[in-house]
């Protein structure tokens, strides 16, 4: 069983319509979306959850007004700025590291766990897909992205199930290293513009650090096409594949619209464009097993 | 005055708002700080294109132990109260796994025989630079997280902690609708959302209302690339009662223009216009210049 992950670093360069444009018409291909602050592949897959999962992470702290004698203990030593000025919790910033509750003398400060979200195992006309949502303000987004690539690896080993294809979050931080730990292949989504170049290039550094082979897909390639020969030259200097180019392409937003990938609203179109770089994945990870 | 520019999805356009509201503020004679608080993929610097004049290492505390004075595993204290598994009892040592610690004292707190004191783990820097040319008087501080660090919330408060003060302090803010979000439009006196036409723009639009809500921080929302979709992002700010700010046209002209680093209100005269009532639409909110 494979695990690649559809990254970019910049957001919006196209990774949600990619993924689902690359799981289009594969067998065998389990869904995950670990973008779980602001989801959006079930937008197009309409998933039916099978099973929903709570998931508590952690704890928040909860101060009881009536044994509360505000010494302001609490207050001094949180470090989050999560005690308000009359002492109650500022749930945003609570870290639930549970100092308050430590140096509270009259036990008015409880550590409580903590629901910061669902994930969900469901059904998709592409097959099985996992996906969660983290309640909004919510922390520990990479601990869900976690508990989501968990599952998918439980799913996929009893289900015999031979990839799973991971649609990423932006950035490089917490939920982005969170996604790529351990996995087979980083697939980043890139655009011809400064910011994405700059994006990828830490974002690569990031696949480096954790020694996780990359491939690039070039999207948008009209924007610039001097920028497009540069990520061109780039990618061979340092030796990075490049799965497929795309122009920029008003289908994938219609696909949107119309809550389908964009092989299924426009097979002459991005179907045909699509097929080349999803061979290209496969054989990038299942190339040395034939 | 502080204003946070978010969106929720990535790749909206909260750069190039930020960016361009920085110039137009500055053409007309504000003095402007700019805060590039996307420290997992700062962009902001692309656009504005300042001098760095300065960059500091920012750290977060982690615990040193000194190994004489500790107690062992006959009092394990630190080990048993540390939520985060950053301390663990291996033989007869305490084992610090660093990555995980989110500084926030407990362990040191705690210690009996005061064997735990704090040094610092870098997590990346806080630059300052001053813009040239057009832009010349503008500040620009930004965040850039270390390759393989995961926590970028502590950078994002040392980015706005060292903002110089200004008339108006714009925030370009992280994507998503969790920590580093929450953090980096905290204290803003008005949050700008930039969204653009398409379900995925909407579903994340939504998700980013809501955070702002709970928050209680007064927001608006800009539509960009309007044109590229559809009509349900208008649709939704009506019936949610969220003050439209303006929009701006999708165009593969100020994609280009983007692309090369450039700034709309400097080379486009329609969209020095659109920025102009943007900004009006914002001091509307406000009731003047604070």
């Amino acid at each position: 069983m494979k695990e690649a992950v559809i990254l970019s670093g910049k957001g919006g360069t196209g990774k949600t319509s990619i993924t689902a444009a690359l799981a289009t018409g594969m067998s065998g291909v389990l869904l995950v979306d670990c973008d779980v602050d602001a989801a959006d592949l079930h937008l197009v897959l309409d998933p039916k959850p099978r099973n929903t999962h709570e998931f508590v992470s952690g704890h928040a702290a909860a101060i009881d007004t009536e044994l509360c004698t505000s010494c302001g203990l609490c207050a001094e030593h949180c470090r989050f700025g999560a005690i308000g000025p009359d002492f109650s919790v500022r749930h945003e910033h609570c870290e639930g590291c549970g100092v308050c509750a430590f140096v509270c003398p009259t036990e008015a400060a409880a550590m409580l766990p903590r629901l910061s979200g669902h994930w969900y195992i469901s059904d998709t006309r592409l097959g099985t897909m996992v996906h969660a949502r983290l309640l909004p303000g919510e922390e520990n987004s990479g601990k869900l992205v976690s508990a989501v690539r968990r599952a998918a690896r439980e799913l996929a080993e009893a289900d015999g199930t031979s990839l799973i294809l991971t649609d990423g979050p932006p950035g490089i931080g917490c939920p982005v290293i969170a996604s790529l730990g351990g996995a087979d292949l980083a697939v980043a989504v890139t655009e011809p513009t400064m910011s994405a170049r700059h994006d990828l290039e830490r974002l690569y550094d990031l696949t480096k650090h954790f020694d996780i082979p990359m491939m690039v897909i070039i999207n948008k390639t009209d924007v610039n096409e001097r920028i497009v020969s540069e990520l061109h030259t780039w990618c061979r200097d340092n030796s990075i594949e490049i799965a497929g180019v795309l122009p920029y392409d008003r289908a994938f937003t219609d696909a949107q619209i119309n809550r389908r990938t964009g092989p299924e609203h426009d097979p002459q179109g991005l179907g045909v464009a699509m097929a080349p770089i999803r061979a290209k994945l496969v054989e990038r990870l299942f190339g040395d097993d034939e | 005055m502080r204003i946070a520019i978010a969106s929720g999805k990535g790749g909206t356009g909260k750069t190039t708002v930020a960016a361009n509201l920085a110039a137009l503020l500055h053409s007309k004679g504000l003095s402007v700080t700019a805060l590039d608080c996307d420290v997992e993929e700062p962009n902001l610097h692309l656009l504005l294109h300042p001098d760095w004049e300065s960059e500091q290492t920012v750290g977060v505390p982690v615990p040193v132990i000194d190994t004489k004075a500790c107690l062992g595993p006959s009092c394990s204290k630190c080990t048993t109260l540390c939520r985060f598994a950053a301390l663990a009892m291996m033989g007869d040592e305490v084992m610090i796994f660093m990555e995980m610690c989110h500084g926030c004292g407990l362990c040191t707190l705690a210690c009996p025989p005061r064997a735990i004191t704090e040094s610092s783990r870098n997590i990346g820097v806080v630059r300052k630079g001053q813009c040239k040319g057009q832009a010349a008087g503008i500040t620009v501080t930004g965040g850039a997280l270390r390759i393989g660090e995961a926590m970028s919330p502590p950078l994002i408060s040392a980015v706005l902690d060292n903002a110089p003060q200004a008339d108006i302090v714009l925030v370009d803010c992280p994507p998503g609708t969790s920590c580093p979000m929450i953090r980096a439009t905290q204290d803003a006196d008005f949050s700008i959302l930039v969204t653009e036409p398409t379900p995925f723009g909407l579903h994340d639009l939504g998700l980013a209302a809501e955070v702002l809500r709970q928050a209680e921080l007064p927001f608006g929302a800009v539509i960009n690339r309007q044109g590229m979709g559809d009509d349900a992002a208008l649709d939704f700010l009506e019936r949610e009662n969220i003050p439209l700010l303006g929009t701006l046209p999708h165009s593969l002209q100020a994609a280009a223009i983007y692309s090369e680093g450039r700034l709309h209100v400097e080379t486009l005269p329609d969209f020095a216009a659109l920025y102009e009532a943007i900004w009006q639409a914002v001091l509307n909110q406000l009731g003047g210049l604070k």
